[in-house]
């Protein structure tokens, strides 16, 4: 078992150097500056910028964007994840690639998409005038926004998973006399409930931190249209650091507990691969 | 009764049509129709209004930019991401399981957020520009290099993520081998490790140039936005739309689009490459 090591020790300590000092410098040293700059004027200023009334308006806001984008995602996930992984039929590949399509667009054109739909000069923009019904630079429209940039989240964890559990289990409970929704709900849902979580959790920080998106159908109406990332850009370009970097930290922290509960996942999901 | 116990047709698992049904839907609602309308848009335009869009200097120097520093980006990438692959896969040292679950910051931390942080540290009165400014005379904020950087961060998870499970993989015996036939550690290298770990690295080097194109948050905070000089094409659609001027953002955004439907194509190819050489191995 002993591997003989082909590189000489001087090449493993000067590779180790190098990937950490290239770390340091691009993620722990900003991550640390987060905190260190959000902390800059004391505690009293940290809390005071978070308990803001705007900061608490878009903390809001950023709460019910994504308690609707990632439900819808969630739902529309297990249907893609379960016609994919379960069935044959022709153009599966393409219905994959187009469901990752939305990764591969610039989130200032997931924004601009719904400009075209549901601006005063989009496809539909004269009949929401005329019914007065607000979709762009209105809550509405972020949400879309929002669906749109994580959309593929939750099919993607879901897809690899559940071809590789196959469908006997399904069908043996089929043959058994369970219905489908019931096939579903004891036989299918304990096998993916972590890739599930997985997915659930990245389209929760994506849904929550998107920026570019959101930025362009937002209008950036203060206290209204304003989420927290876009009401960090506000305060930042006003001058006001310290509060920017407090609710910056807020997102930070929304980061790094994303890292973990993925950590905890991950681990979770060898363990089962494992038993299996 | 119990015929139908026996039939083929009651193995088959049910709920296609409905999830077939609802994914379509959905796909085409939220992803296909919108998209739809790019296209649509900038057909209400000539052919030579469409290519003077497009073609003015601004916009040709935002191209150049973006496509530009997301090519040097994902080169770097390449470089360290593969070094930190490998020390991670190959190497134990104290701290590693968090190291390894940092890697994924930049998938994490909204791109707002790592756009103000970066331009914070690399600003003259930063923690890391004032050295870099004070002792050697670099500018990084606010010029095309602080573009690089913000994008060499958006990028690293995707050179680091693909590489990392070719390497778990990889046979050592083959190394192992070479070594015992005489062959001296640049050898092995060059002739085993290499080879195969490249579809990986292009794979994530593509991920990573295509990811850093579009990239918006983390890069106009530090990118100073000049005009012809540090302006990126996706900041440049949002003037534009400022401006009113829809058809023209539309033009400029169709080739984005394009540019990425190419690469999206392109990674595809790259990831069946990955895999076949994986399996074969």
């Amino acid at each position: 078992m002993s591997a003989r090591r082909i590189e000489s020790r001087w090449v493993r300590a000067a590779l180790v150097t190098a990937a950490l000092s290239f770390l340091a410098l691009f993620l722990f040293v900003p991550l640390a500056a987060v905190f260190a700059e959000a902390l800059r004027k004391g505690w009293g200023a940290y809390l005071a910028s978070i308990a803001d009334e705007e900061a608490r308006a878009a903390i809001r806001l950023t709460l019910v964007t994504a308690g609707i984008a990632v439900p819808l995602n969630l739902v529309f996930g297990v249907a893609a994840a379960w016609c994919i992984a379960k069935f044959e039929f022709r153009g599966k590949s393409v219905l994959l690639t187009l469901i990752d399509l939305p990764f591969s667009v610039s989130p200032v054109i997931s924004g601009l998409i719904y400009v075209l739909l549901f601006g005063a000069e989009g496809w539909f923009g004269a009949w929401l005038q005329e019914h007065d019904v607000r979709i762009l630079f209105a809550v509405p429209g972020m949400v879309l926004a929002t669906v749109f940039v994580t959309f593929p989240f939750v099919a993607r964890e879901l897809i690899p998973l559940m071809q590789a559990q196959g469908r006997e289990e399904e069908e043996a409970a089929l043959v058994l006399g369970a219905s489908g929704w019931q096939t579903f709900a004891r036989v299918t849902l304990p096998n993916i409930k972590w890739g599930l979580l997985y997915g659930v959790i990245l389209c929760n920080a994506r849904a929550m931190g998107e920026f570019g998106a959101v930025s362009v159908v937002s209008g950036h109406i203060r206290g209204e249209t304003t989420t927290i990332p876009l009401h960090v850009e506000i305060l930042y370009n006003e001058y006001n650091f310290a509060a920017a970097f407090a609710v910056a930290s807020l997102l930070a922290m929304l980061a790094l507990a994303t890292l973990a509960a993925k950590s905890v996942v991950e681990w979770r999901l060898r363990a089962a691969k494992e038993l299996a | 009764m119990s015929l139908v116990f026996f039939r083929p047709r009651a193995r088959v698992l049910p709920g296609f049509g409905l999830a077939l049904g609802l994914s379509l839907a959905w796909l085409a609602l939220i992803v296909l129709i919108p998209l739809s309308a790019v296209f649509a848009k900038t057909f209400t335009l000539s052919w030579d209004g469409f290519v003077a869009a497009v073609s003015a200097p601004r916009v040709l120097a935002s191209f150049r930019l973006s496509f530009g520093a997301a090519l040097a980006a994902a080169l770097v990438n390449v470089l360290f991401g593969g070094i930190v692959a490998w020390v991670l896969v190959r190497y134990r040292f104290p701290g590693k399981r968090l190291v390894d679950a940092l890697v994924d910051l930049p998938f994490a931390l909204p791109t707002a957020v790592a756009g103000i942080t970066l331009t914070a540290l690399y600003s003259a009165n930063g923690w890391i520009g004032r050295v870099l400014e004070g002792r050697f005379g670099w500018k990084i904020a606010f010029t095309p290099a602080g573009v690089v950087l913000a994008l060499v961060f958006i990028g690293l998870p995707f050179v680091v993520r693909t590489v990392q499970p070719v390497l778990e993989e990889a046979e050592r015996e083959l190394e192992e081998a070479a070594s015992s036939l005489g062959a001296n550690g640049w050898q092995i290298f060059a002739r085993v490790i290499f080879p195969t770990v490249l579809p990986a690295l292009l794979t994530g080097f593509a991920l990573a140039f295509a990811r850093a194109t579009g990239e918006y948050g983390s890069v106009i905070f530090i990118a100073g936005n000049m005009p012809m000089v540090s302006e990126i094409t996706p900041l440049f659609i949002i003037t534009k739309l400022e401006q009113y001027d829809y058809a023209g953002a539309t033009a400029i955004a169709l080739v984005m689009l394009l540019a990425s439907f190419t690469l999206l194509f392109a990674i595809n190819l790259l990831q069946a490459w990955t895999r076949r050489r994986a399996g074969a191995g």
